[in-house]
């Protein structure tokens, strides 16, 4: 059986040392020059032992900067670390996130992690080879072209072999790696583009330890926070007293507006908590606006206005208009585990274990919240429920901490409450796109006008303000001035550019600062809204066109790999011009490539409405996807298919609830999501294979192509459009009367 | 009080009125019940009584003298998975697999009362339990899986 | 002898089954008629779970077998579409088909006989314009003699009285219209009126409550045994909004009701509410029960436990369900509901935001669960403890027809958790 991974709890310093502390770490800092012109995270991180480290007994380890999220990230490097090795896939380790161990490969975030880490690892293994291959050769004294590799030996032409340890052993990895590489010919894969089995699911269905919410540390206390009412609400008045007597209760904290309560045992620090918050009082100030009009409220906020794009050619005259305006609300991530953190402070160093995305910025941020140098706090990703982005893991790795530094000595677990995830975690924001276009006689757009309005879509540590235990301590950190993720990736504008052929056409970015509710990044980020308002609209405009809604894309794209997903998706669909779906029934189809440089997905799908009810359910979905290089098959299926019942439940039910002073949503019975009573009857991916080229990024690409195919098919089915998400039961009913 | 786990009485120290979960994870170090909302609306904690799916989040250890407790430690190994693991498995059903433990425990309800259940009665038996990555089809492919085994 | 022959008499020849002309519909005409259906809840027997609306199908299970609803759409071939507006009016008045035949009193026409004619046409209008479904369904079920139809003219000389409603010059308007749909379209007594060996209506207990479907309907008239006396906004209030803060949520089988009130003329509601807080007379509010009462036993323990996180939480209402010393579950002049809310728990709605409650069933043996609802009627309440058989006796009806009436999700139309309590 192979080592799939670690042990976290008995990582040893030893294997460490020779790494972390010394002058290459300096240079992991993101925005280090010393790799530039190197592919993926090679250029911040460009020695290779950083990413592929082989000890004496011939012990294979891969390391890298990302972070399992559930997404199938460590099978999928080491599938790419074993191609390119030339080592069989069971061999392999890999050991993820860990600022004493690993790359800063920054966040893991964006869909990214294929082109960042898997190239870095994908280049760094491919060299890595041929320094054992040119060691093989200067040992048997040949030419290095009679020397190949496989299975873990270095073999020559001859049939003398040699193990890749022994090689390793006279050989430092430590070296830079060079801007280009011999890989591994497509054609002859053995692992990538093959659905190997996940390395992490065998123990998962075991019940092994595999979460942070397993993690048990000799004398460790549960501890519960107590978080205030509302946003911006002051601690008044708190008995800890009573609540401290309890037996079993440890210490009750109190820093500025930060409450919790530390306990023996996980039970005790439950029920402590909720008499310390029925103690507590507060002086509640937030005026949140009504979430009734909060498209009113968006386009009312002042905003920054940045052109992305602009490309003017004269308008043909007897062109017709339309326009249009979409909507959507904030929306949760609503991780199935609420997050989690285990943190100790031992001899002035401080090591949590955290389910957070970045394990670098968030211990910035954490050595912020607690005056204490970068070098004296580890963090290590241990994994969570599905993330979605940036939910409240970083916040509750913030709460362990700034804790444990009430109490050092003792290992402190902070487990969020459902009702506490629900009601701070940073939702996606509210946002508005209007469109408006004009179309020639021939049913050709001749000219697009498209404004997006939103907030920043990520306030990710960075500071220690953008932690809630660094607002609310008593040192009352400030939360970083909100900013706009630039194009090419975009926050809110992501995929707001249109990746059809229109010559002539404007975007403007209307960036908000100021944020009612606290927010930052939701799976898509911008591309969500922007895909389903664009999607949308492109069917509007089919419709006026009389044109199918395929056709209609067909006509306006040229991108060569966009139209083949298109192509695929209507074909296994079934979708044939002028068909319609049975009574009661619609059909509908959208198209993106997401951030208009990653991967590209087609949805094609049919969806049910109960004129009666207006209750809509997705029926059927086939989606084609074109991710570049595949590495592993399955998962890419897995992430869009999870994507499309994600993106369902969002787009059909959901909206967080809040009145003029709280967030109102905070369980499952306030905030519903999808339930098996409502899952399709069948959902098919279909992957367009693109050997040698790049990876592209696919964990998101679903979300927006999803949206839109569901309205679509809804306007279908009801004969109506409706613009603003979600879809719910009220706004589809058939009209009175 | 003593609780009949997997075939293992043990002896609880934890207070009557701990919900069964918290007595599971801390005091016997099961990690399959999870934690997910404490409210009995997700389906993470569940666990068998008696071959009955209940919710260890809102169950009281008060409750539980003499029954047999199932957990999915119970049903299989990585080493050695039962047979719904090894469908779960072989269907690479789970994305973060937070919820998959709840759903496996549940399936092994259901098959147990009705070893060729309807799609119908597989999608109402999952209606309690929530999952937050989409892995509803494979989901329900590996119950189907399980059931033909 | 004289019987058979009053049944052959009314009996006519089979007529063929033709688009029946119908008079010209307005919309104010299908407006009125869609929410007279609303409260008369055409939709919820007429309908299956995830059926087309009114296509008929679903089962009732009787003392003398099982009944099917019919399809009421306006389907020529297996619905009402050959129906004229006389031959519907007359259904409902009489109790009879296009045919003549009887129609069994599933179908509550000893309530729905007082609807005036106007009422008639509006809702016979209102389904013509529905959307005309094919649909078959099984035949009746029923034992001898109740299988013939015949056989209901002798239930019918027994227990019906046909004619429409009669107002009483005495009282208000409000409370007239109130007694009109009360004891008509709303067939109120349908449920909260218990019922006879023959399975009528007993005469003289209108509304002292009933049964349906595994669930007890409680006594909504001067025999309420709500902690909080309802009040006419109250009362209006849990009708619109399926919920009310001093009352608790509308569940079981009353959950489709309220779903269908929310959308009804709310001066109809009104009226209801004004006629049975009348029913109900003026009593004083009750005091909560003082925390001391119950003694220390299981039962609190597994509250503790199992109850607490919501029962005591801080969830807005009526999420976390409301505060058990204002619970008709606990109050009220049977444990049955208790049983059945804590055996089968209330189920999510689909995509909407409604209260819903985890199932303790496979949890709480039986012990357990009589220790847990005799704990509760002593800590939460003001009335006489359950006995042990009453208790005993409707746990086991609650473990044997509780589950049917458990599917629906709490009604109500969508609550705004921002706008709940």
């Amino acid at each position: 059986m192979r080592p799939a991974r670690r042990d976290f709890l008995r990582r040893s310093g030893a294997l460490v040392v020779s790494f972390a502390l010394f002058p290459a770490a300096r240079a992991q800092q993101p925005g280090g020059h010393e790799g530039d012109g190197l592919p993926g995270s090679l250029r911040t991180t460009p020695f290779l032992d950083s990413w592929i480290r082989i000890d004496a007994s011939g012990a294979i380890t891969v390391c890298t900067g990302k972070a399992e999220l559930g997404q199938g990230i460590k099978t999928a490097l080491l599938q790419v670390a074993a191609e390119e090795l030339r080592v069989p896939f069971e061999r392999l380790a890999i050991v993820t996130a860990d600022t004493h161990a690993t790359a800063n490969e920054g966040f893991t975030a964006g869909s990214r992690s294929m082109q960042d880490s898997g190239t870095a690892i994908r280049n760094a293994a491919a060299q890595v080879r041929e320094l054992i291959e040119a060691e093989a050769a200067r040992r048997w004294n040949t030419g290095v072209d009679g020397v190949h590799s496989d299975a873990g030996f270095a073999i020559a032409a001859d049939g003398r072999r040699a193990a890749y340890g022994e090689l390793a052993a006279g050989l430092s990895l430590h070296v830079q790696a060079k801007p280009a590489s011999r890989f591994v010919d497509p054609r002859e894969y053995r692992v990538v583009n093959r659905p190997i089995p996940r390395v992490d699911i065998p123990g998962k269905v075991a019940g092994d330890v595999a979460y942070v919410h397993d993690l048990r540390l000799p004398g460790m206390l549960h501890a519960r926070v107590v978080r205030p009412p509302s946003y911006g609400a002051k601690l008044v008045a708190l008995d800890a007293r009573t609540v401290e007597s309890r037996p079993g209760v440890v210490k009750v904290i109190r820093d500025g507006d930060f409450v919790a309560v530390v306990a023996e045992r996980e039970w005790t620090a439950v029920k402590a908590m909720r008499a310390l918050a029925e103690t507590a009082k507060w002086q509640e100030s937030a005026r949140l606006p009504d979430a009734a009009s909060m498209p009113q409220v968006v386009l009312g906020l002042k905003s920054e206005d940045t052109v992305i794009h602009d490309k003017r050619a004269a308008v043909p005259a007897g062109a017709r208009t339309f326009e249009a305006t979409y909507t959507r609300p904030y929306q949760i991530h609503g991780s199935i585990g609420p997050a989690c953190a285990v943190a100790h402070l031992q001899d002035g160093a401080l090591t949590v274990w955290t389910h957070t995305q970045g394990v670098y910025p968030d211990r910035q941020a954490i050595a912020q919240l607690l005056g204490m140098p970068n070098e004296k706090v580890r963090l290590i990703h241990a994994e969570g429920a599905g993330c979605y982005g940036h939910n409240a893991a970083d916040d509750a790795a913030g709460d362990a901490s700034l804790i444990a530094a009430h109490l050092p000595g003792r290992p402190i677990r902070v487990q969020w409450m459902r009702e506490q995830e629900h009601a701070w975690e940073p939702f996606g924001p509210a946002m508005v796109a209007r469109v408006r276009a004009a179309m020639d006689a021939n049913g050709r757009i001749v000219d697009w006008d498209y404004g997006v309005w939103s907030n920043t879509h990520s306030m990710r540590p960075g500071p220690a303000g953008n932690l809630l235990a660094g607002q609310h301590s008593a040192k009352a950190f400030q939360p970083a001035p909100p900013k706009p993720l630039p194009q090419p990736e975009g926050g809110g504008d992501r995929n707001a550019i249109p990746l059809y052929a229109i010559p002539s056409a404007h975007v403007v970015n209307h960036f908000i600062p100021e944020m009612p509710l606290r927010i930052s990044a939701l799976r898509a980020l911008g591309a969500y809204l922007n895909v389903f308002a664009i999607e949308s609209f492109m069917d509007e405009l089919a419709a006026a066109a009389g044109a199918d809604p395929v056709e209609f894309r067909l006509r306006h794209l040229e991108d060569a790999r966009g139209r083949d997903v298109i192509e695929l998706a209507a074909s296994r669909f079934g979708w044939k011009p002028g068909v319609r779906a049975a009574a009661g029934r619609g059909r509908g189809f959208a198209f993106a490539r997401y951030k208009n440089l990653a991967a590209y997905c087609a949805i094609a799908c049919e969806v049910d409405v109960d004129a009666e009810s207006g209750r809509a359910r997705l029926v059927r979905a086939v989606a084609a996807v074109d991710s570049g290089q595949v590495v592993n098959p399955d998962g890419l299926r897995n992430q869009i298919e999870g994507a499309i019942l994600q993106s369902a439940s969002w787009t059909l039910y959901e909206a967080v609830s809040f009145d003029a002073a709280r967030v109102r949503s905070i369980d499952w019975a306030t905030y519903p999501i999808l339930r098996f009573g409502a899952v399709p009857e069948t959902v098919e991916v279909h992957i367009v294979d693109r050997p040698g080229m790049p990876f592209l990024g696919s964990g998101e690409a679903g979300q927006g192509p999803t949206a839109a195919a569901i309205a679509n098919a809804v306007a279908d089915a009801v004969g109506r459009r409706v613009r603003d998400i979600p879809l719910k039961a009220a706004r589809l009913r058939a009209t009175r009367g | 009080m003593k609780l009949d786990v997997n075939g293992q009485v043990h002896d609880i120290a934890s207070e009557p009125d701990t919900p069964l979960l918290y007595v599971l994870r801390d005091e016997l170090h099961l990690n399959g019940a999870k934690y997910g909302c404490g409210l009995g609306q997700c389906g993470a904690c569940t666990v068998l009584a008696d071959g009955e799916a209940i919710f260890s989040c809102v169950t009281p250890i008060a409750a539980l003298g003499g029954r047999r407790i199932t957990t999915l430690e119970g049903l299989g190994t990585a080493a050695r998975p039962g047979a719904v693991q090894r469908a779960f498995i072989e269907e690479q059903a789970a994305q973060c697999g937070f919820c998959i433990p709840g759903m496996i425990v549940r399936a092994e309800a259901l098959l147990r009362a009705h070893p060729d259940p309807t799609e119908a009665q597989i999608r109402t038996a999952l209606q309690p339990h929530l999952c937050r990555c989409g892995t509803h089809m494979r989901i329900l492919k590996a119950v189907r899986r399980a059931a033909k085994a | 002898m004289t019987l058979i022959v009053a049944a052959c008499a009314s009996t006519e020849a089979p007529r063929p089954k033709v688009a029946a002309p119908r008079p010209a519909a307005d919309k104010a005409l299908l407006a009125r008629g869609e929410a007279l259906a609303a409260l008369g809840n055409c939709r919820t027997c007429h309908t299956l779970p995830d059926g087309k609306s009114y296509a008929g199908g679903v089962p009732f299970k009787t003392a003398f077998g099982t009944v099917y609803s019919t399809n009421i759409t306006p389907d020529v071939e297996s619905g009402i579409g050959a129906w004229t507006e006389a031959e519907f009016i007359r259904a409902m008045r009489e109790g009879v088909d296009r045919e003549g035949h009887n129609l069994y009193p599933v179908f509550p026409y000893d309530h729905f006989t007082h609807v005036t004619d106007d009422d008639d046409r509006a809702i016979y209008a209102y389904l013509m314009s529905r959307t005309p479904v094919k649909a078959r369904h099984p035949h009746n079920e029923l034992v001898f003699p109740v299988n013939i139809r015949a056989s209901m003219s002798v239930w019918k000389k027994l227990y019906f009285k046909p004619g429409p409603h009669q107002d009483d010059p005495a009282r208000s308007r409000a409370y007239n219209r109130g007694a009109y749909l009360v004891d008509g379209l709303g067939h109120c007594g349908g449920c909260h009126t218990p019922r006879n060996a023959a399975g009528a209506e007993v005469p003289g207990r209108e509304l002292d409550g009933g049964e349906a479907e595994g669930w007890h309907a409680y006594a909504i008239n001067a025999r309420s045994q709500a902690p909080t006396p309802w009040t006419e906004a109250t009362l209006t209030a849990y009708l619109k909004h399926g919920w009310q803060a001093d009352h608790g949520v509308s569940r079981g089988p009353m959950a489709p009701v309220t779903d269908e009130l929310g959308d009804v003329p709310e001066e109809d509601l009104r009226a209801i509410a004004t006629y049975l807080v009348t029913l109900m007379g003026s009593r004083a509010a009750e005091p909560a029960p003082a925390a001391t009462q119950a003694a220390p036993s299981e039962g609190a323990a597994i509250y503790a436990g199992a109850c607490a996180q919501c029962h005591d939480g801080t969830q807005p209402l009526p999420f976390g369900g409301i505060a058990l010393p204002q619970s008709i579950g606990v109050s009220g002049e049977s444990p049955r509901n208790l049983f059945n809310v804590i055996l089968y728990g209330l189920p999510p709605a689909e995509g909407e935001a409604a209260p819903m409650m985890p199932a303790f069933e496979g949890a709480l043996d039986d012990r357990q669960l009589t220790q847990l609802a005799a704990w509760l009627r002593v800590r939460f309440s003001r009335r006489e403890p359950w006995t042990e058989a009453q208790l005993e006796h409707e746990l086991r009806e609650a473990r044997r027809k509780g589950g049917e009436g458990a599917r629906y999700p709490a009604g109500g139309n969508a609550i705004d958790p921002a706008k709940g309590s």
